[in-house]
């Protein structure tokens, strides 16, 4: 539901990056969501067609990473794939566990366009 | 010919175009996370314990302020934000209670924001306050992502709301530092609330919070919440970093799997 002002946010900090490499356009954007982040990924993507309109991010293909939800056991210490709403260890069952991967909302990369350098200085690059 | 979507790159000026590829790694709700440590601060500096009151909405969040404030407001010195979509009902239901009371009408956002909570604070002294209480927007789904720069949250389920929506919420109720089971009271004409299985569904969630059942109607009932108002009051007071139980740090442990 908040997927729009969560794009937004995304946007900004996109425009931010983009000036300060001297980027004219951003062609990728990869996030990684995970399960427990409170973000829906499909919800985010349509939210995205929405926040990108006017900016440097307009023709953006944005890629989602969704991973699992893992948690390591304070009891027996093993790591497992455990559903979003029930964080029991797999091995022995204790509810007492740190979760290691699925809570991540994260900026992974840009994939930017830049003016090219010779073009600084009006050669044509060698092709 | 626009500079902005790249539409103005040819096959003629191709050449003049380079490609980069820039790692970022930064939480998305980092403009968010920065203006909550800034609250936070704020806080810190005037020994204000804030605390983040969310629920689905008519579950009990006001009512429990009015009570809180009837029998702790001569030992503990309270304000607080509420947040609705519209009206200022709330804050003044807080003020016929002699409370100062700041409202943030969001209009459609359906959450609290840092921004939002820092807008307010330009409207509220802070000197002498002993507990911050923000009130949340009604609504257990997006609340939970949005630190504030406060330092726990509470959430509240009422016992006709169903006992296993901690399990339909896992994201809120992860979050929760405290559960209170409000409306408690009802329980002697209900038959379809077990407060023991709302209890596991949020042990479940790896979370080892505090379940309380407790009535704004039965003073006796509130008194463990009371204690745990102190307690926090006390650790903030000893000088304790004290942050909201799920944090975006943890995001940041485990890239590159």
């Amino acid at each position: 539901m908040h997927e729009l002002s969560v794009c937004q946010g995304l946007i900004r900090q996109v425009q931010r990056i983009a000036e300060e490499n001297e980027a004219t356009a951003v062609d990728r954007i990869l996030l990684r969501v995970g399960g427990l982040s409170g973000v829906e990924p499909p919800l985010l993507m349509h939210a995205f067609e929405i926040a990108r309109m006017g900016t440097l991010a307009e023709n953006a293909e944005l890629e989602i990473e969704e991973g699992p939800v893992v948690v390591k056991c304070q009891e027996c210490g093993g790591s497992s794939v455990v559903p979003v709403n029930r964080l029991l260890c797999s091995y022995c069952g204790e509810w007492k566990v740190n979760v290691t991967e699925g809570e991540e909302l994260l900026l992974l990369s840009l994939d930017l366009q830049t003016v090219a350098q010779d073009s600084k200085t009006d050669k044509p690059k060698e092709q | 010919m626009c500079d902005t979507c790249g539409c103005n790159v040819t096959k003629g000026n191709a050449h003049l175009v380079d490609k980069k590829s820039v790692e970022v790694l930064q939480n998305l709700l980092h403009e968010n996370d920065h203006a909550a440590e800034h609250n936070r601060e704020h806080f810190g500096r005037h020994g204000v314990l804030a605390v983040n009151l969310m629920s689905s909405p008519g579950s009990g969040k006001t009512s429990l302020l009015e009570a809180t404030i009837d029998a702790l407001g001569d030992e503990l010195s309270i304000a607080v934000i509420e947040g609705d979509l519209e009206t200022e009902n709330d804050a003044n239901r807080i003020r016929a209670r002699g409370v100062p009371a700041v409202q943030i009408t969001t209009g459609q956002a359906c959450h609290l924001d840092a921004h939002m909570v820092h807008d307010a604070l330009h409207d509220m002294e802070l000197d002498g306050i002993d507990i911050l209480s923000i009130e949340n927007v009604g609504n257990l789904v997006c609340p939970a992502s949005f630190d504030l720069g406060h330092h726990a949250n509470v959430t509240l389920l009422s016992v006709t709301e169903g006992d296993d929506k901690p399990a339909k919420y896992p994201v809120m109720f992860r979050a929760a530092d405290v559960v209170l089971l409000s409306k408690s009271d009802l329980l002697d004409v209900l038959d379809d609330f077990d407060t023991e299985k709302a209890r596991r569904h949020v042990r479940e969630l790896a979370n080892p919070a505090p379940v309380m059942n407790l009535s704004v109607r039965r003073p006796d009932s509130l008194d463990q919440w009371f204690s745990w108002l102190r307690e926090r009051v006390a650790e903030l007071s000893a000088g304790e970093a004290m942050k909201p139980r799920v944090q975006p740090e943890g995001a940041s442990l485990h890239l590159g799997s």
